[in-house]
């Protein structure tokens, strides 16, 4: 059934947010009694005594593991530890700028990682061939962070053509984006390729040679789809490598995003907000993957055969 | 057509010694052999000490901008020589990932053992946790922990050393339990040797090769995490050094000192570069499949 399928991969999906979630919450037992951290040693042991109330530490350790529990299924992730204001509109506020440049990122790695990756496979062992795949090594062996500096000092300080902080105007979108993207077009091409050359030599493509298709339509219409899935299947690993990615990317180029959020968030030792980034990252990787995975079935009717089956 | 019908290198014509060892595979290896002696001889291969700072030579430029000998590769912001920093960085990052790596395979490794010793409830604990690790970004799990344990170099090591400890944990597991079924661990078990007896004489000689293999997979993933981490500033501090922290800190002064950013840069890039090439060059030789074309 594919109902099954979905359900267990759903619950599986829950159970891996409530095992992260409780890990968080042992991880925050440890880290210190949060009520030091805010009102310091100087204070007097009602003041203490009061702020251990209002925050429901006076109550044995499993009652404060449901109300965890509760909070974080409402969506309440608790007050920044540095700012005092809510974990999640601070999250907020950084999300669109992430979205932005991932989504450019991502989308510019893809169109020119498939385009690369299928030029380099009809032109195999051709010096085309090979200058794509020198690119493509050089594209996922060069560090994000180096290949950003690199960018910076090339377009920035010496030609100063593209501003390198912030992400105010399309401009500033554009050496962040190619750094980021360059990663996900090195290693899409490296698989776009080896898929494609797999399919060219099957007797279909043949047959619609034979029959006289061009070379075009053959390319796209009876190659690439056959070649779709080894490729949907490393988008949806590389999920996780952009997330890394713009946690740096964002760093360097000063985007206030939620990777730079985190970044601060571990440098200030602001365990409340990390936790929150962290919970709210692995809900949506757990989504990603999912999706991911119905569309393996949407596209090819062979997976939605198999899944039926198991 | 070339295209449909690739020509099939026949068993008679000889194999030249040059596609047997591209120059580019040469290039890694000599490349790597390099890292490795400087990593092992960091002492007395660098000129200065790492930390010794001099404020009258500072961002003095490389010999080849028109610099001197005497810091053949320049100084830096604190007129540190940045040759031997480059040096002892290449001997803490080296560091880190070796140690990162070791802990994460023999944990994995251990953890695989057990799961296919006892399966059960056991076995699903542990591939949960493998699952659960899976299922994020390391650098967001290495990021919290260093949020809540603080940034000290022994335990910088130890949190490198969660990476990928779920794919030895797999591997061996998944070998371990077709292994148990064979006649040779059959028969030492009828013979009467106790489990442990079983797994470290008879059956984990047989799965080292993969798990070495596995091991020189992760060590560049291990060297990138250390370096991004330590360029974040979250990873080796000073007075400790390392590539990714040369980079951060180099980063302030692109415009007048390029050379104390771009030096360590090149260094990461080309350590992973080599060690990947050489890893693909391997497995395209151990696997029969690619040989043809």
């Amino acid at each position: 059934m594919l109902g099954r399928h979905y359900l267990t991969k759903i619950v599986r999906g829950l159970l891996t947010i409530w095992i992260i979630v409780t890990f968080t919450f042992i991880a925050l037992n440890l880290s210190g009694d949060p009520v030091d951290a805010l009102v310091g040693d100087q204070a007097s042991p009602e003041v203490i005594a009061h702020y251990r109330e209002k925050f429901g530490l006076d109550r044995p350790l499993w009652q404060q593991y449901l109300a965890y529990l509760g909070s974080i299924a409402q969506g309440d992730f608790g007050l920044s530890l540095s700012d005092q204001q809510p974990a999640v509109s601070l999250i907020a506020a950084a999300l669109p700028h992430t979205l932005r440049l991932g989504l450019l990122a991502f989308s510019v790695g893809l169109l020119l990682g498939i385009g690369l990756g299928i030029v380099a496979a009809l032109n195999r062992n051709r010096p085309i061939d090979r200058f794509v795949m020198s690119f493509a090594v050089l594209g996922f062996s060069l560090p994000n962070f180096f290949l950003g500096i690199l960018l910076i000092l090339l377009f920035s300080l010496h030609w100063r053509l593209l501003p390198s902080s912030g992400d105010a105007t399309i401009w500033h979108l554009i050496l962040p984006a190619v750094t980021l993207g360059t990663h996900f077009a090195g290693t899409f091409a490296r698989f776009t390729r080896s898929a494609m050359l797999e399919v060219l030599n099957k007797q279909y493509v043949v047959a619609a040679r034979a029959k006289g298709v061009p070379r075009p339509r053959r390319v796209l219409w009876h190659a690439l789809p056959n070649a779709a899935i080894p490729i949907i299947t490393i988008i949806g690993l590389k999920l996780g490598d952009l997330v890394a990615g713009s946690i740096i990317v964002e760093t360097v180029f000063a985007v206030p995003g939620v990777g730079r959020l985190l970044v601060n968030a571990v440098t200030s030792r602001d365990f409340a907000l990390v936790q929150a980034i962290l919970i709210m990252v692995s809900i949506t990787m757990i989504l990603a993957n999912l999706a991911v995975d119905v569309i393996y079935t949407l596209i090819d009717p062979r997976m939605r055969a198999a899944r039926a089956e198991s | 057509m070339a295209l449909f019908w690739p020509t099939r290198r026949g068993v008679e014509t000889p194999v030249k010694a040059e596609a047997r060892y591209p120059a580019l595979v040469v290039a890694s290896l000599v490349f790597v052999a390099l890292i490795v002696v400087v990593f092992l001889f960091a002492d007395v291969l660098a000129p200065y000490d790492y930390r010794t700072q001099s404020l009258i030579n500072r961002l003095k430029p490389p010999v080849f901008l028109g610099g001197t000998w005497a810091h053949m590769l320049g100084t830096d912001e604190l007129g540190r020589d940045v040759l031997s920093r480059l040096i002892y960085a290449i001997r803490f990052s080296v560091l880190v990932a070796l140690g990162g790596t070791t802990i994460g395979a023999v944990i994995g490794t251990l953890l695989g053992f057990l799961a296919a010793h006892f399966r059960g409830w056991v076995e699903e604990a542990i591939m949960m946790m493998a699952d659960v690790q899976a299922s994020l970004p390391f650098m967001l799990i290495a990021l919290a922990l260093i949020a809540l344990f603080g940034g000290s170099f022994a335990l910088f090591i130890v949190i490198m050393g969660f990476y990928g400890w779920e794919v030895f944990a797999r591997l061996t597991r998944g070998v371990v339990i077709s292994a148990n079924t064979q006649g040779f661990a059959l028969a030492v078990v009828a013979l009467g040797a106790p489990p442990w007896h079983v797994y470290a004489r008879h059956i984990l000689p047989n799965i080292l090769s993969v798990l070495i293999v596995q091991f020189t997979l992760n060590f560049p993933q291990v060297i990138l995490l250390e370096t991004s981490l330590s360029f974040l500033g979250l990873g080796i501090r000073p007075p400790l050094t390392s590539l990714g922290q040369m980079l951060g800190a180099g980063r302030a002064y692109l415009m007048t000192a390029w050379w104390i950013a771009i030096l360590p840069g090149m260094a990461i890039f080309l350590t992973t570069m080599s060690i990947s090439i050489l890893g693909d060059w391997i497995r395209d030789r151990l696997d029969p499949t690619l040989k043809s074309g």
